[in-house]
């Protein structure tokens, strides 16, 4: 990828399918949790974690269209529904499926709707606003949305099916801490651990990316 | 052990590693019932390995590179000992260890293995360690034809040739499918044979 595709630029489309943990069972062999950070290394790359079918639909002919190099991560299992959220789509532009102005949650991929069900919940128990972003593009990551959320203070959680390393919760950090920003922050990925085995949702469950868990971070975020 | 009773013995295998592919609702079948008898003979009649002293430095080793059939193994090694049959009861299960490829979290797996083509070139370097130290086991790893496209495999086969390494026994578990079909459909791997014994 670095000196065939990236270096010399040429516009090819690597698809992953059945990334992160949708082979749980199978082991770690069969899990793929470091692309976004083996990948993000690499210059002249646009890397896509696509979160439902709108967005799935979109990329693939963004990405027919796209003369560059360019990685899109699908998962296994079918696309989940996130309900009447915006459909607006392009490369490098976050879409915001939900809003509010207390806590932000930016996940891509898979974890967009646990995320987007801890959302619902925060405000229905708690009366809580959330805004979450599925933030399909890590690369180029879309800065300007991302101090924008940052920008009144509120806590920011990010939720990715990747290692706590190098994926979209440090792209996240990395920025907003270099811009001069201190908003209480909280990455929910999988941890420098070889991987339980399970089911995909069995492993999300163990590690806290699910609805309870994103809404119990939230809560002890919020209380802080 | 017979010959008759080594015969019996795979239809138990193969008996037994469907009843757990089937609990488990998952496994790579096909590829297990093609490599049980294969195993059979080398855990029952080749392989110097003990059970009760798997650590001993002077055992074969097995690596199998076509880890997905990892079923045929872990049926195998229980029967020959290694740990109780019925832990397989939570195959493919959360937190199990018992997952669907060879973790050496399981009593008797030499190696982690499940991405394929590297069975062979890890042996290799075992196979060179072993010369190195003047030891006198041997390397054995089974792979599966399917895996042949996988460049690091003739790589691993140029060295092997190149270091003469009479230690090492690549077998091939020559079923000539693969998960998308057949490989004259896939990737030819007609005339294996030829090929392997033209890298000397």
């Amino acid at each position: 990828m670095k000196n065939d595709v990236c270096y010399s630029d040429n516009p090819v489309k690597l698809v992953a399918i059945s990334a992160g943990v949708s082979y749980g069972a199978l082991g770690t062999t069969h899990h793929s949790l470091h692309d976004f950070a083996a990948l993000r290394a690499i210059n002249n790359i646009t890397i896509v974690a696509p979160a439902d079918n709108f967005e799935t639909e979109q990329a693939v002919k963004a990405a027919i269209a796209h003369e560059k190099p360019l990685y899109l991560r699908f998962g296994k299992k079918d696309m989940p529904y996130l309900g009447d959220s915006d459909k607006t789509f392009a490369f490098g532009k976050g879409r915001i499926v939900r809003e509010g102005t207390d806590l932000a949650i930016i996940a891509n991929g898979e974890t967009v709707y646990p995320a987007w069900l801890a959302a619902k919940k925060l405000e229905e128990v708690l009366g809580i606003q959330t805004t979450v972003v599925s933030m399909h593009t890590i690369k180029p990551l879309d800065t300007e949305l991302l101090e924008q959320l940052a920008k009144n203070g509120r806590p920011i959680i990010t939720v990715e099916e990747h290692m706590v390393y190098g994926g979209l919760g440090e792209a996240c950090a990395s920025h907003l801490f270099q811009k001069g920003y201190h908003n209480p922050f909280k990455i929910m990925a999988i941890p420098d651990e070889y991987t339980v085995t399970g089911s995909q949702g069995e492993i999300f469950n163990h590690y806290g990316i699910s609805k309870e868990g994103i809404y119990e971070v939230a809560k002890n975020l919020l209380k802080n | 052990m017979t010959d008759k009773e080594l015969k019996l013995k795979s239809v138990y295998i193969r008996k037994t590693l469907l009843k757990y592919i089937y609990k488990a609702k998952a496994g790579h079948t096909g590829g297990s019932l093609s490599c049980t008898d294969i195993l059979n003979i080398l855990y029952n009649r080749v392989l110097n390995v003990d059970p009760k002293d798997f650590k001993n430095p002077n055992r074969d080793r097995y690596i199998q590179s076509k880890g997905h059939c990892v079923e045929a193994l872990f049926v195998t090694l229980a029967d020959r000992g290694f740990f109780p049959m019925s832990d397989l009861e939570e195959l493919c299960s959360y937190q199990s260890h018992y997952i669907g490829h060879p973790t050496k979290k399981v009593h008797g797996v030499e190696q982690n293995t499940g991405a394929l083509g590297h069975g062979l070139p890890i042996c290799v370097g075992e196979a060179i360690a072993a010369k190195l130290d003047e030891k006198s086991h041997r390397i054995f790893t089974l792979m599966g034809d399917g895996e042949l496209p996988e460049g690091s495999n003739w790589e691993a086969f140029l060295a092997a040739a190149h270091y003469k390494l009479d230690n090492l026994y690549a077998i091939l578990d020559y079923n000539k499918q693969q998960i998308t079909g057949s490989n004259q459909e896939v990737m030819n791997t007609d005339s294996v044979k030829d090929k392997l014994e033209a890298f000397g």
